[in-house]
């Protein structure tokens, strides 16, 4: 079912971007692991690194190799297969060499400077990460009906995620900081991948003052563990939820 | 082969196709014409599952086409416009397309041999001219040597001697009984190649008869002669009525 997926994987490892963001990927983390004496320095300005620049090159860049395989999806589809396999397949060869961007790219630096614990945890977020907006921006290739309105939004919703997403929180938590709202920041802190991948990586750095209102709300209500149980779970369904529901629409869309 | 009953499609508030009832038979050579935005192109995404219809239904070898994807084991498609993936090389492609339908293992390559594909095999995609990306989906179309080929503007962008040798293989495979269906807007391309004529004009089937019945009621020999013959007088008709 999955035999597009090798195919799609190889042709992306040799994709001149791919490429780039790897090199980028590389030179940053070597740089900033160098850079400071102070390992959980450079790790957290790795992990900024990778909250901004993850999940905005992964939807641009996978939305818009997607509607450029259209014909060959279209191609794809006139063999005896089925929709979802194909679909799936797509998104598999995606996700995986971004992923394996992003390990060659941060992974291989950590572990060679800093082989800790936490530095694992970082390349997992990461790898996370990848796999979340890899299916958000499958999700708006299936949804968008052209090219352009397609990559506008996924401008839009990656910059939602990583810049706009925790103003709206600030004027939250700022207007409703008389009553008792810990447990609905907790909650939409759930809405967030970004600020969930941030909070998972906090609590292994154990830095609360690094990590703001929302990081010590989520420490002193669920402690690390369940903490960091809660935040990988849902953001497990951050993969699978969008993922059906390309599944869903693609298996009705005209071509 | 194919049987279309009453099948009706539309994008938002244009009808691209309205009760399109037709019958294909095998060993015919089908020439589908009309002009641009008649919906030829949705007629045979529809055939392959591409486009879903919203009435009507698609009867391919005595079964209904609805969610049912291996009836396109017996089709060869050949799209308009083939974009490959950028890094993939001519072999990877057709290594894929094998690897897709592993049941079948008789190959027929060649159009592989005589576009002199297996020559630059490891050419990438992306290096390619529009008219050898074509070649290659031409191939891939011919691969498995199916019972219904679909080639959507099969020659657009082939240099002459390419032309000849798919015309050649697509007579071959009309003669040895497949069903063949053709788009393209050269007509003299399709001279002694189609055996019918299927016309759309806004989502509308017009006439669908064979090539010997056109001649006899046209007077003319030649394809592009007869189309012109009969839309100067449906013209002309539709002027008198109005």
């Amino acid at each position: 079912m999955l035999t597009v997926s090798k195919y799609v994987f190889l042709d992306l490892l040799k994709n001149r971007s791919i490429l780039v963001y790897t090199a980028v990927l590389a030179v940053l983390s070597f740089t900033l692991l160098g850079l400071d004496g102070n390992s959980a320095k450079g790790l957290l300005s790795l992990l900024n690194i990778t909250l901004l620049f993850v999940p905005v090159i992964t939807t641009l860049f996978s939305a818009i190799y997607f509607f450029n395989s259209l014909e060959f999806i279209e191609l794809l589809l006139s063999q005896p297969v089925k929709r979802a396999g194909i679909l799936l397949s797509e998104y598999a060869g995606m996700a995986l060499s971004l992923s394996a961007a992003f390990v060659v790219g941060v992974g291989a630096p950590l572990m060679v400077l800093l082989p800790i614990g936490a530095s694992f945890v970082l390349i997992l977020t990461g790898v996370l990460l990848t796999f979340i907006f890899t299916s958000i921006g499958l999700l708006i290739f299936v949804i968008s009906r052209d090219k352009t309105r397609g990559i506008g939004a996924a401008i839009i919703v990656s910059l939602f995620f990583t810049l706009l997403f925790d103003g709206l929180m600030m004027a939250f938590i700022f207007s409703f900081s008389d009553y008792p709202i810990e447990k609905a920041v907790v909650g939409m802190i759930g809405l967030n991948p970004v600020d969930l991948a941030r909070i998972l990586m906090l609590l292994q750095l154990d830095v609360a003052v690094l990590m703001g209102y929302s990081g010590a709300l989520f420490k002193d209500f669920l402690g690390s563990s369940a903490g960091s149980i809660y935040s990988v779970a849902c953001m497990l369904l951050w993969i699978v939820v969008p993922l059906l529901l390309a599944l869903r629409i693609f298996r009705k869309k005209d071509l | 082969m194919i049987q279309i009953d009453n099948l009706t499609k539309s994008f938002g508030k244009f009808r691209a196709l309205d009760g399109i009832d037709l019958h294909l038979e095998k060993g015919q050579a089908v020439s589908l014409l009309g002009p641009n935005g008649s919906g030829k192109t949705t007629l045979i995404k529809s055939i392959l599952g591409l486009v879903i219809p919203e009435k009507g239904t698609i009867t391919i070898n005595g079964q209904l086409i609805r969610n049912n994807p291996a009836y396109r084991a017996n089709i060869g498609y050949m799209p308009q416009i083939g974009r490959y993936p950028d890094n993939m090389t001519i072999e990877q492609v057709i290594h894929m397309i094998k690897d897709i339908r592993k049941e079948q293992t008789n190959y027929d390559e060649e159009l592989y041999h005589s576009f002199g594909l297996d020559k630059i095999k490891q050419k990438k995609m992306r290096t390619l001219s529009g008219g050898t990306r074509q070649k290659v989906s031409a191939c891939i179309a011919f691969l498995f040597s199916p019972d219904i080929y679909i080639l959507d503007e099969p020659t657009a962008g082939l240099d002459p001697v390419a032309n000849e040798l798919l015309k050649d293989k697509i007579a071959a495979e009309c003669a040895r009984g497949k069903l063949v269906l053709i788009t393209s807007h050269v007509l003299s391309d399709l001279d002694g190649l189609t055996s019918h004529i299927i016309y759309l004009q806004d989502g509308k089937l017009m006439f669908h008869e064979s090539i010997g019945e056109l001649q006899e009621r046209t007077g003319e020999k030649k394809l592009n002669k007869i189309i012109a013959n009969i839309l100067t007088n449906a013209d002309s008709k539709q002027i008198c009525i109005s």
